[in-house]
């Protein structure tokens, strides 16, 4: 009986001692879930989720207090992808949520007065002007958040969807009937 | 629109299917010979009931019908459950183990393709487990028997389930060599006095060893026309003769030769039509050396040591499970990349 | 005799080759107008040069290669440019590019030429003489020529010249070593001077014994090349099966060649280097073979440009074509409409017919008969590829070796199930490209989002920190003694200057007239708009 309860807290205490090692041997800095979250995330930083940006709805998701179902330009594919990786079940987007074609910004040069209101609301620095001198927007740095419209005084700015062109083009996923006629 | 490649080898599933039953031919042949011809009524309503389950399910399932049963899938189960499964035996037991090959083992799981387990196996083993008895009375060849039912009197014991007052079922049918071997074996005989037996011809059973040179004869015919591959039934008829040498060799009184084996029950069948059925067994080359070799390793465990008779259904099923293990862990190297893994 | 390899696989379609060789390359007459896209090349478009109304000689470059991978465009004949515009391409998405339609004015009035010894010129001239010749792989892969005869770090110990032309229907590479096979080796002695390779192996497949015997005669008196006759196995004419056929060597994907030490051309572009080095010629035109549904299949030296309708109609097409395919059948891609015109990539065009190229019957599942695997060149599992497209499983796809397909469609010609496997692949591909370039484009979107966040953070901490100096500077100058007026004086100079400074922005002083009137210009637009934004807002 002793020999046991010794063999037994014996073993207990060899096997804390290598979880206790383990745990400061092998210690991952900063909250790994937050950036897989992050990294599943479109990183657009438009604050359709509520959130101010990409990193503080991943940091949301990861301690529970926000859906996954809030980030429209990640798609239903984002959906399904942070359902996969926090092992829930899918789910669609609301309502007032749905997502649209992929765009990017454009400013009507003629319009624009120079305000720099949109420079000071693009989150990703993709807008370049000067107080007084006309804006222009960095297509290939545009993430389409839509954030520089409501700032805009004269709106100016329009979001172009990006059309299909020769170098973005996909296959398509092969689609044929079973049988000829239905 | 149209995407390349714009021509197409004339080949089909459908054609495949046909060949694979033009394959049959010769051990049904054989088996009409030796058995009389009520084969050919068992055939015939395992294909019915095939092909009326298989409209059934598929409309069921809400799949388009005609090109499904134009593949001819469900007509090769039906075929090889008729020929699995004793010939003289009421007309239910057929019925009940083809709709179970086409509901259960095949459209459940998504019909053509989709099926991990071999239909028609899975039609045996479920048969086998429930109904024993009618499973172990195969006909007697036609040159031994002493009392003849005939062929109406077969009829009417498959549909009527009723016999000639003088005769028992006993009487016209007899079990399988490997069933008399493993009972004999068990009450003490020698394997030389076992073979002694009228029902013993010069390989194995008398008569079914024919049927067995008929599913050879066809096999070497689809492997001729590269419809199966070489693998399958090499690994698996040369592990079975392999292991049945070694045991034979160790101590041939008790363990029958490897060519008893090779040409009683449904080795020759499985090695040819069973196992090399491409939905259930692996894509890869070297997976299939190693999943005919299981195979025939657990035939023979289940034949000798087991309690069933004949394996060769079990060890297919239980195969049929490692499947996609086997095939993972045997990718073979791709173009250009031998090299670096050497 | 020398030792061929054998790589896994191939199929053998039936290659209707014979009709379209009974008559010799013909040259069309011009056609009514050539519309040249400015990207038909591997890497990035070329710059148009030209402005609609331009008059442009025959060869001269209207499309300047960009930096990086790129080549040139080069008007094909003499005539005005009419339009600078979007037009469908020859492209299996059917999308607008970027052409230039050139109406010919008939004279065939070429641009300056001048003659080069290829056996003396400096080898970067020659690669400098491609790139601006616009010389692409002519096979089908339209790669620039003067890149791959960039030697890497690896010495190029044997350059292949591929003129096995496995594909069924064509024959623009039979017949041109037919009729032009001394320029063929001509052009293979100047790949193997620029690359310092020890010997040429031109591959040619053994179905097309008239083309071995001219190419051999060819090069008889070159010790170091030599015509070796392959078997006739699709896809025996891909690079990669090519040199595995003549070197053993088997490179695999992701790998260059020139790292095994091989370097593999089409012999219609080894054609076309000649030309170009010897003659100042750039590619205007390549050989086409017009086949399929047409009275007259045959070769002609089309001119790069010509719409598919007017070169299918020298050939005499016949009225039931359904659609043209540009390329072979086995991986060819069927053309958006027949007004497209032939690019540098087209070495054959088939006129298709239900009757020729009946429609793939429904696909059934696959049953993992394997037939695939057994002709795959690459020894791929098409069968496992096909699941994990078809689940759109991409990282499993790739696991499985997707990128090593060389989409030559063995697997969908052989597959008894008909299924469309290298659409899958295509597919799966092409999602898997979007995914990284979506991936990429978030990474950069975090990488600025963070940076700006980091930027404002220092704005925020700067501001406060000139804040608390600036309160710091006021305190301890009030508690300094007061300065002497000498020192005053100098302070207030100081302040004086860069408020004047401050003032006036560098950028709007000095002006040129022009420039003023352009800024009153732009300033009376901004009023007016404003005004009109505000009239707007009122209403």
């Amino acid at each position: 009986m002793i020999s046991a309860l010794l063999v037994m807290a014996g073993i207990a205490i060899v096997l804390g001692a290598v979880l206790g090692y383990a745990a400061i041997k092998f210690r991952v800095e900063g909250n790994p879930l937050v950036d897989k979250i992050d990294a599943v995330l479109p990183q657009t930083q438009c604050g359709q989720c509520g959130f101010p940006g990409c990193k503080p709805y991943a940091t949301a998701i990861a301690a529970e207090e926000a859906d996954i179902n809030c980030c429209p330009p990640g798609g239903e594919e984002g959906i399904r992808k942070l359902a996969e990786l926090l092992n829930k079940e899918f789910k669609p987007f609301g309502d007032n949520a749905k997502p649209k074609p992929k765009s990017v910004a454009y400013i009507d040069e003629n319009t624009c007065i120079g305000c720099t209101l949109c420079i000071q609301a693009c989150p990703v620095d993709a807008i370049v002007g000067a107080a007084k001198q006309m804006h222009t927007i960095i297509a290939a740095d545009c993430t389409g958040c839509e954030l520089c419209l409501a700032p805009c005084p004269v709106d100016c700015i329009a979001m172009n969807p990006i059309e299909e062109t020769l170098s973005v083009w996909k296959w398509k996923y092969p689609v044929y009937a079973l049988s000829p006629t239905p | 629109m149209f995407y390349s490649p714009f021509i197409r080898k004339p080949i089909s599933v459908s054609q495949i299917m046909l060949r694979v039953m033009l394959a049959l031919i010769p051990a049904i042949g054989a088996y009409l010979y030796y058995f009389g011809p009520i084969i050919l009524v068992s055939l015939t309503l395992a294909s019915i009931t095939a092909v009326a389950t298989e409209a059934a399910m598929l409309k069921l399932r809400k799949r388009p019908v005609a090109p499904f049963l134009q593949d001819n899938s469900a007509l090769l189960t039906a075929w090889l459950i008729a020929l699995s499964i004793p010939a003289l035996a009421p007309w239910w037991l057929v019925v009940v183990g083809t709709v179970f090959a086409i509901v259960i083992a095949k459209q459940l799981y998504g019909g053509l393709g989709n099926n991990p387990f071999n239909p028609a196996m899975i039609a045996y083993a479920v048969l086998i487990i429930s109904f024993p008895t009618h499973m172990t009375h195969w006909l007697t060849p036609a040159m031994l028997v002493h009392a003849d039912l005939g062929f109406a009197g077969q009829l009417a014991y498959m549909f009527g389930d009723v016999l000639p007052q003088n005769m028992t079922l006993d009487a016209v049918t007899m079990a399988t060599p490997l069933d008399t071997l493993k009972t004999q074996l068990h009450l003490g005989t020698a394997i030389s006095s076992i073979f002694g037996q009228p029902i013993f011809g010069a390989l194995a059973g008398h008569g079914s060893e024919m049927v067995a040179v008929g599913f050879l004869v066809g096999g070497v015919y689809l492997w001729a026309t590269s419809i199966i591959s070489w693998h399958l039934p090499v690994a698996y008829l040369g592990t079975l003769f392999m292991i049945a040498s070694i045991f034979n060799a160790i101590d041939p009184a008790h363990y029958a030769p490897p060519l008893f084996h090779l040409f009683s029950g449904a080795a020759m069948m499985g090695a040819f039509f069973i196992l090399t059925d491409p939905v259930t067994s692996p894509t890869t080359h070297k997976g299939k050396l190693i999943f005919a070799a299981g195979a025939a390793f657990l035939t023979y465990v289940i034949r000798v040591f087991g309690g069933f008779p004949d394996g060769m259904a079990f060890a297919t099923l239980l195969m049929n499970i490692c499947v996609p293990l086997i095939d993972l862990y045997t990718q073979p190297k791709v173009f250009g990349k031998k090299e670096q893994a050497r | 005799m020398t030792q061929l390899y054998h790589f896994h696989g191939g199929v053998h379609p039936p290659t209707h080759k014979n009709q379209s060789t009974r008559s010799p390359i013909a040259t069309p007459p011009l056609p009514s107008k050539l519309v040249i896209p400015f990207h038909q090349h591997v890497g990035s478009m070329a710059k148009p040069l030209v402005q609609a109304g331009d008059y442009v000689f025959k060869g001269q470059l209207i499309g300047m290669p960009e930096d990086g991978l790129s080549s040139a465009i080069h008007a094909s004949t003499s005539g005005t440019i009419t339009e600078i515009g979007m037009q469908v391409v020859a492209h299996a998405s059917g999308l607008p590019d970027l052409c230039a339609t050139l109406i010919p004015d008939g004279n065939e009035a070429w641009i300056e030429r001048e003659r080069h010894n290829p056996i003396t010129l400096p080898i970067d001239e020659i690669r400098h003489i491609l790139r601006l010749a616009g010389i692409v792989g002519l096979g089908g892969a339209v790669f620039p020529s003067d890149a791959k005869l960039r030697g890497g770090k690896h010495h190029v110990r044997t350059i292949v010249l591929n003129g096995a032309e496995c594909e069924p229907y064509i024959t623009c590479d039979d017949m041109l070593m037919r009729q032009r096979a001394r320029d063929i080796v001509r052009g293979g002695d100047i790949i193997r001077r620029v690359l310092g390779a020890d010997e040429v192996l031109i591959g040619i497949e053994d179905n097309k014994p008239q083309a071995i015997a001219m190419m051999q005669e060819a090069c008889v008196d070159r010790s170091s090349m030599r015509v070796i006759a392959v078997p006739t196995l699709y896809p025996g004419g891909g690079a990669k099966q090519l040199i595995r056929v003549l070197t053993g060597i088997e490179v695999a994907a992701g790998v260059r060649s020139t790292d095994k030490g091989v370097q593999c051309f089409n012999v219609a572009t080894a054609y076309s280097i000649y030309r170009a080095v010897a003659f100042s010629e750039p590619l205007l035109s390549r050989i086409v073979t017009v086949t399929g549904n047409v009275q007259k299949p045959q070769n002609f030296e089309v001119l790069i440009g010509t719409p598919v309708d007017e070169l299918v109609a020298w050939a005499g097409g016949k009225p039931d074509t359904t659609h043209h395919i540009m390329g072979g059948p086995m991986m060819g891609v069927a053309l958006p409409n027949d007004q497209v015109s032939v690019v540098k990539a087209c070495n054959c065009i088939i006129a298709a017919s239900d009757a020729l190229f009946p429609p793939a019957p429904p696909a059934m599942p696959c049953i993992r008969c394997t037939r695939c695997a057994e002709v795959c060149p690459q020894e791929l599992q098409p069968q496992d590829l096909y699941w994990f497209a078809k689940s759109k499983n991409f990282g499993k796809a790739q696991e499985f070796h997707l990128f090593d397909c060389i989409e030559c469609g063995a697997c969908s010609y052989v597959c008894p199930s008909h299924i469309p496997l290298v659409q899958y692949y295509r597919f799966a591909k092409s999602e898997i490209w979007a995914r990284d370039n979506d991936k990429k484009a978030a990474d950069q979107a975090r990488e600025r989002h963070e940076f700006r966040e980091y930027r404002i953070e220092r704005e925020k901490q700067e501001k406060a920190d000139k804040l608390a100096a600036k309160e710091k500077a006021a305190l301890a100058a009030k508690q300094a003694a007061p300065v002497s007026d000498d020192a005053q004086q100098k302070i207030q100079a100081a302040m004086a200057l860069a408020k004047q400074q401050a003032i006036t922005p560098k950028n709007v002083s000095d002006l040129t007239p022009q420039q003023q009137a352009e800024i009153a210009d732009i300033e009376a637009r901004r009023a007016n708009s404003q005004a009109r934004a505000q009239s707007d807002a009122g209403t």
